[in-house]
């Protein structure tokens, strides 16, 4: 295998996780277009320990992971005053702030970037991501993913019931955060040079376009989208100047197609769209 | 200095506010973030760029480029929205993220991605208000923009179509029973939406004096925080609250340093959100939106 190649399976293995933060977020019915912010703090909170104070990588992860989860759980608090499209705003609000305060941060480079990271293998990538994926997928046999589940198709029923909705919101955001953070961590070793640019509402959509993509109905279907985002471009490369316009092409069309995703359990998860019952 | 500043940033606003009310238009009566209007802004500003220098007056590269990224609105409607339209949320809008990406991919081929630029003896006559200089093309934008937001508010208030419109967006299985053709309206949303983003587009190339295929991304979201603030069903919060963005960031360049600058406008956004949902003026709820 080519460098070439490990450092694509390696950026798909960071976007798998970028994606995995999404998808829990989603599950709960919640979309979050913001979490880039939470990628660029994992990324800088990480590259600090390991640059800095000479923490261990696998460490400096958990800690941003942590960190970030805690971030995460706070933000989604005011939050949760607000539902659907108005919440992605204020995640996109939210994001767009903290790439602004890293632009500001001088004490870790501001716009000129962060450096000095040791370089991390695509193995250690993906012993992240698989563990994550599978983290995922155990979580989702759990009753823990049933509660997020009735969250997501009726939360007033779901509150009705007896359930506590706003601890499922508020854990999923911070698991979410967590999730992105530990990407963003990976990404910052990975590429040995951040900068806020890395972590704004481009990085944001790109997570949600992967879950979109690849099904957002099961937790794998944020592998076979975040390998499709990374690689299909690689193969577009021979119309060169036109490849972003097939990209998009191919986006709407797979879209079109297939609105759930390319991959789906059933039908029984396809995601209805219904009027909100409040 | 400072009513300099101001007049700057009025200018700045009221391309904000056009911008706004053109996402405001689709989210109010769809509910769905069209994030494609951001690249009919820019598309709409490179065909009046190239109509101006090709030596067509300005209104046909204002017209040209409101027809254009009309056009490309209805194509976005009726491949990227209709058959969506009932999916979730998130769906739609990201195959006008599609539509986004396929059009800043064109821009950069045709028009390449290097800035282009005006000739300065275009639109360039200064006009001294007493201490103020005032451009022309910015007179130019004001009086524009104060115009068009008429004619979306008289459209949308006083004629039989807007009527329609609000009905749709209030409930669309109830204005659907009472005869009303719900997607006549929603292309009629596009379309007017399409337009408006536009117009903007070439005032605001125009006004730069220069464009690049980035620009509908800069500006894009700042539009979407201005919509937001302004309040997505009422026409008068973007009047109220593109200004006032586009002050405040002018404001906060001057005395807080550029760097700061997204910060408060975002912020001040999360704040509306929070505080008050349904925008300055009032209007949708965001405590009401619909499911994702």
């Amino acid at each position: 295998m080519s460098t070439y190649y490990a450092s694509l399976l390696a950026e798909s293995g960071i976007l798998l996780l970028g994606a995995l933060s999404v998808y829990i977020i989603l599950a709960t019915g919640q979309l979050s277009l913001g979490n880039g912010a939470f990628m660029g703090i994992g990324a800088y909170l990480s590259s600090y320990l390991t640059v800095a104070l000479n923490v261990p990588l696998t460490l400096a992860l958990v800690i941003a992971a942590i960190a970030a989860g805690i971030i995460g759980a706070i933000v989604a608090f005011p939050a949760l005053r607000l539902k659907g499209i108005y919440l992605a705003m204020a995640t996109v609000g939210f994001g767009e702030m903290v790439r602004s305060f890293f632009l500001n941060f001088d004490a870790m480079g501001g716009s000129g970037g962060y450096r000095g990271m040791q370089h991390i293998s695509v193995g250690y990538v993906w012993l992240w991501a698989g563990g994550i994926l599978i983290a995922v997928m155990l979580l989702e046999r759990s009753r823990v993913w049933l509660e997020m589940q009735a969250v997501h198709d009726d939360e007033t029923a779901a509150g009705l019931i007896g359930l506590n909705t706003t601890v499922t919101k508020i854990g999923a955001f911070g698991a979410g955060a967590a999730v992105a953070a530990i990407s963003g961590g990976l990404f910052a070793h990975h590429n040995v040079y951040i900068e806020p640019a890395n972590f704004g509402f481009d990085r944001s959509i790109e997570f949600v376009l992967a879950v979109i993509l690849g099904g957002s109905t099961v937790g794998p279907g944020s592998l076979v989208g975040s390998l499709l985002l990374v690689f299909l471009p690689e193969f577009l490369r021979p119309i060169a100047d036109w490849r972003l316009a097939a990209f998009g092409t191919l986006l709407i069309l797979v879209l079109l197609v297939r609105r759930q995703g390319i991959l789906d359990r059933s039908l029984i998860r396809t995601l209805t769209f219904r009027r909100a019952a409040a | 200095m400072l009513i300099q500043q101001l007049v700057n940033g009025l200018t700045l606003g009221a391309v904000y506010t056009l911008l706004a009310l053109s996402f405001s238009l689709v989210m109010g009566i769809l509910g769905i973030l069209n994030l494609a209007i951001a690249e009919l802004f820019m598309i709409g500003g490179y065909l009046g760029f190239t109509l101006i220098t090709a030596g067509f007056p300005l209104p046909v590269a204002v017209l040209g480029g409101m027809l254009g990224a009309a056009a490309i609105a209805i194509a976005i409607e009726k491949i990227g929205y209709q058959p969506l339209r009932d999916a979730p949320l998130v769906t739609p809008m990201l195959s006008t993220l599609g539509f986004s990406i396929i059009l800043q991919n064109v821009a950069t081929n045709i028009w390449g991605s290097d800035p282009a630029q005006l000739p300065d003896e275009y639109f360039g006559k200064q006009y001294a208000l007493g201490p103020i200089n005032i451009g022309e093309m910015q007179l130019i934008v004001l009086v524009a923009t104060v115009v068009l937001v008429a004619v979306v508010a008289y459209i949308v208030q006083k004629t039989p179509m807007g009527r329609a419109l609000r009905a749709v967006a209030e409930n669309r299985e109830v204005a659907r029973i009472l005869g009303v053709s719900a997607d006549r309206l929603t292309m009629l949303a596009f379309i007017l939406s399409g337009s408006l983003a536009g117009v903007a587009g070439v005032l605001i190339a125009l006004h730069y004096g220069t464009i690049t295929p980035y620009l509908g991304v800069e500006i894009g979201l700042k539009a979407i925080a201005v919509m937001v603030i302004g309040g997505t069903r009422q026409i008068w919060g973007a009047l109220v609250a593109g200004p006032l963005i586009g002050i405040a960031e002018v404001l906060t360049v001057a005395y807080g340093g550029s760097q700061v600058r997204d910060f408060v406008v975002y912020g001040f956004m999360i704040l509306i959100l929070l505080l008050r949902p349904q925008g300055l003026l009032g209007g949708a709820r965001s405590d009401q939106g619909q499911r994702v």
